[in-house]
């Protein structure tokens, strides 16, 4: 399982990051994107699907940021 | 594999606020599956340039005293409030300071996602610029037919 937190990052390095991590990755491996409510979390699973990734869970990390934890798989 | 969408930027300004627009539509757009294109012109050609700062490019007066004056990415102005420059040094440490990625970033963001760099010829041949004068991401030096049949089922953006 790789891991990336893009909580820091503003668009649009947000796409960016996640895009180029999962390029380097191998078809079926996992990816756990930590990121923030709002823009990130509307738009990053979507472009994700788009590509043809497979979104396996999007939750809330329930630390009260905001913050969410999403698993992609390549 | 899903259809992909394509998007044409024309950067013709070579002032740093636009061209970190350009750049940050542009690595958006590659990064939610878009097919990228950047053709510089004109102004623009100045951030594609290998020397970053002022110096005498060009084949004859004219030509040198533009590129001098115009230098390349470090001495990008600002659209407005330059202040001789100095605006932006002090935006760049804001977007820092604002984890906004800065221009440096966002153009190795663009090598990184593969977005296709054209440089203008006509404009080229004006200011006396060569493609060894350019940056290596500059893919191809071309003419406005081969851009328009590039971009021909592409949203052309013009900055």
């Amino acid at each position: 399982m790789h891991f990336l937190d893009i909580t820091r990052e503003t668009c649009p390095m947000t796409f960016v990051k996640v895009k180029l991590q999962l390029a380097r990755m191998d078809v079926g491996e996992e990816l756990e994107v930590i990121l923030n409510e709002g823009e990130p979390l509307q738009n990053v699973p979507r472009s994700c699907e788009e590509q043809g990734y497979q979104i396996l869970s999007v939750e809330n990390c329930d630390d009260g940021d905001g913050k969410h934890r999403v698993i992609v798989k390549k | 594999m899903s259809e992909h969408k394509k998007i044409s930027i024309v950067c013709f300004s070579g002032d740093f606020d636009k061209i970190v627009a350009a750049y940050t539509i542009a690595t958006g757009a590659a990064a939610t599956n878009r097919e990228v294109t950047m053709f510089f012109t004109f102004w623009g050609l100045n951030a594609l340039k290998k020397k970053k700062g002022h110096s005498w490019l060009g084949k004859d007066f004219l030509s040198r005293m533009f590129n001098f004056l115009m230098g390349g990415l470090k001495s990008l102005p600002l659209s407005r409030l330059n202040f001789a420059g100095v605006s932006p040094k002090l935006m760049t440490g804001m977007m820092k300071k604002n984890n906004v990625a800065t221009l440096p970033e966002l153009i190795e963001a663009a090598d990184a996602l593969g977005i296709r760099v054209y440089a203008c010829e006509m404009a080229m041949q004006i200011l006396g610029v060569t493609k060894d004068d350019l940056v290596d991401s500059v893919q191809e030096v071309v003419g406005v037919a081969t851009f328009l049949n590039e971009s021909e089922d592409a949203h052309i953006i013009f900055i």
